[in-house]
């Protein structure tokens, strides 16, 4: 014992490592910091769960166009544990951008970012691009046909930038074309460059954290004024400091391991993402979708008016980017309380609700074809022959169905047209199938008239049933509302 | 008056401004050491990274198959490799294009991306229309936009005739620039 006491000592003597951790670990903190704030470690938690996973998917993975996909597989399914690795390294990276996105949320409401903080702010602002940039190149690494199509998608954005946009273009896929050299690309991005540069951001984060001290909870009333600010925030440490360790540490202990129980349980239970086909170009059975952390951003550009896209895909990063570095720069001194900054919650609660709402509807996609929609039935038809029927085949093998739904089958792009004989006559329909609109095709010289005649035969008879004994009161109903 | 005061205000000894000087060199030769060396390192190895911009890729005819597989009126897929794929390609090489033949001479080759953002557009032979899976883009059999987001026709690969079989000239993915 007296040894080991010996050692340490000498140890300590060299290394001076008692007073590192009495300076990194024992810091006194503000009193009164609550749950809120545990979602800056947390994060830190997440990336060293990547880091640890991202390793081991390493030792397995073979970053080659020709064999990640296969190794992929393997991973998944044949090597013992793969299927659950590559899933706590997917739910890791989902609850890293969702704690970074809870941090920045947290620390704008409780207005942290102010004097003398504005740089753990602008950090902070880094790490944040920096994490999304993971999740980006992440899902590439999976190089199923998904993530080669989502290659193109980007190189494709690239391009709308001004003279540059074909050379940015063809940067991202390292060549004019999709082919050996674009995997490696990303793979040297996701594993070294922006790791890399998240330890220096992260580095520099944590020192400024600790050089200017955890934030006190903000009371209303008491504005951050730099010229006392910083005494003021002394005298209050003195007086009521207590050491990061343990009386502020626990509560990250605490809801760290809930988050690592949580991700071991999805990883269990949900396992891996999902392999898309091989990354083939040639195959044409492709869905190029992102994972949900930019599934709001898949939305916003198939909403978008097209005179607005390439401004957006241009300069919405760049404006978004350029709003959060100005936050701290008009903003570092006034009251920091939630309750007396309103705006603050206002554009809190309209970016998450702007960005859950744009998630699922990314996820519903009504904007995307059903190529799998089915024939109707016989029963939704209500014929076995004749111009209904023909035109029921017409509607299915057209591509109608594609994009509009009857009685709940097909695809969302279009209007439903389940009953669409109760607002349109025959000949506006005729019309709208002959000339089509801004999101529809025409269909004058696809169609002969015969054709057109059978389908819209067939539309004529989507109406909504009318219960029976009433017939004459809501024929006179819909003779009036014409 | 104190020591410290005297000692600033009178004027610099010359070995004070020896020592400046000295220092000033040395601080412009380090610095100026360190960016010549960082150069030395860093422009090679910026270069190697934005190859695949300036390097011209050779372009070459790559038969999809004989002229009487095509039937006329009719679009179908074809395949072929990329110019000169790394030996590590894989499938990653391979390229499609949708083939129309409109007659007996003419034939038009399509590329698959939408200009839209790049998806790879589905012909539907019964509908006769090309379809984006992403954001419900939608074309006609010559390639003209038919409805949604595309701001162009679908670009075309150069294709002609050879000895019996029909060839389409290997092409960069076609980005809509602005």
């Amino acid at each position: 014992m007296k040894l080991l006491r010996r050692i340490w000592h000498e140890f300590d003597d060299r290394t001076g490592i008692a007073s590192l951790w009495e300076w990194v670990g024992c810091h006194p903190v503000p009193p009164g910091t609550g749950w809120w704030y545990v979602f800056g470690s947390a994060t830190l938690l997440a990336f060293i769960i990547q880091i640890v996973t991202g390793i081991a998917l390493a030792t397995m993975y073979v970053p080659s166009a020709a064999h990640a996909y296969n190794s992929l597989q393997y991973i998944s399914h044949q090597a013992l544990l793969g299927h659950f690795l590559r899933g706590l390294h997917y739910f890791g990276a989902s609850a890293m951008v969702l704690l970074v996105g809870i941090h920045v949320m947290r620390v704008f409401l409780h207005g942290s970012y102010k004097y003398p903080r504005e740089l753990n702010w602008l950090t902070g602002v880094v790490l944040l691009f920096l994490t999304l940039g993971m999740a980006f190149t992440g899902q590439l690494l999976r190089w199923d046909n998904v993530a080669v199509w989502s290659v193109i998608v980007g190189a494709e954005q690239a391009g709308r930038a001004p003279v540059l946009g074909k050379y940015i273009a063809h940067f991202i896929l390292a060549g004019d074309t999709v082919g050996g050299a674009t995997l490696t690309r990303f793979f040297a991005i996701h594993v070294f460059m922006i790791p890399a540069a998240i330890f220096a951001f992260l580095g520099a984060h944590l020192m400024l954290v600790l050089k200017h001290g955890i934030s006190e909870p903000p009371v209303a009333g008491r504005p951050v004024d730099p010229k006392t600010y910083r005494k003021w925030y002394e005298n209050l440490l003195e007086r009521e400091g207590r050491p990061f360790w343990l009386d502020a540490a626990w509560r990250d202990a605490v809801f760290g391991v809930a988050m690592i129980v949580v991700l071991v349980i999805l990883a269990v239970v949900v396992g891996a993402p999902h392999l898309a086909a091989p990354p083939d170009p040639t195959i044409m059975e492709a869905y190029p979708r992102p994972d949900w952390y930019f599934l709001w951003y898949f939305a916003v550009l198939a909403l978008l008016p097209s005179s607005l896209e390439t401004p957006v895909i241009l300069f919405g990063p760049l404006l978004f980017g350029a709003i959060l570095i100005l936050v701290p720069i008009f903003g570092s001194k006034g009251e920091r309380h939630p309750l007396r900054r309103p705006w603050a919650i206002g554009t809190v609660i309209l970016i998450w609700v702007t960005i859950g709402t744009l998630c699922i509807e990314g996820e519903r996609a009504p904007w995307s074809p059903d190529f799998n929609a089915q024939p109707l039935s016989t029963q939704v038809v209500g014929a076995t022959s004749g111009p209904v029927y023909e035109g029921a085949i017409l509607f299915h093998k057209k591509g109608c169905e594609f994009c509009h739904s009857i009685a709940g089958q097909g695809g969302h792009r279009g209007p439903d047209l389940t009953y669409v004989a109760d607002r349109l006559t025959p000949a506006e329909m005729t019309i709208r199938i002959a000339n089509g609109a801004q999101l529809m095709p025409a269909f004058g010289g696809i169609l002969s008239s015969e054709q057109l005649n059978d389908l819209v035969s067939f539309l004529k008879t989507r109406k909504r049933p009318v219960p029976q004994g009433n017939n004459v009161q809501s024929n006179a109903v819909a003779s009036t509302s014409h | 008056m104190s020591t410290d005061t005297q000692l600033r205000n009178s004027p610099p000894a010359r070995e004070t401004l020896e020592i400046a000087t000295r220092r000033r060199f040395l601080t412009v030769l380090s610095v100026g050491l360190g960016t010549f060396a960082a150069g030395l390192v860093g422009i090679p190895l910026i270069g190697f990274l934005i190859a695949p911009v300036v390097e011209k890729v050779p372009r070459i005819w790559r038969p999809v198959g004989p002229v009487e597989q095509f039937k006329i009126g009719t679009t179908v897929e074809v395949t072929f490799v990329d110019a000169s794929p790394l030996p590590w390609a894989g499938v990653t090489a391979r390229t499609a294009a949708w083939l129309r033949r409109n007659s007996e001479e003419e034939f038009i080759a399509f590329s698959v991306d939408c200009t839209h953002l790049g998806c790879p557009v589905r012909w539907l032979p019964d509908a006769e229309l090309f379809l984006c899976p992403c954001h419900g883009g939608v074309y006609y059999e010559n390639g003209k936009v038919a409805s949604g987001p595309p701001p162009k026709p679908l670009p075309r690969y150069p294709v002609r005739v050879r000895d019996g079989q029909v060839e389409v000239l290997t092409s960069p993915v076609p980005i809509t620039t602005t």
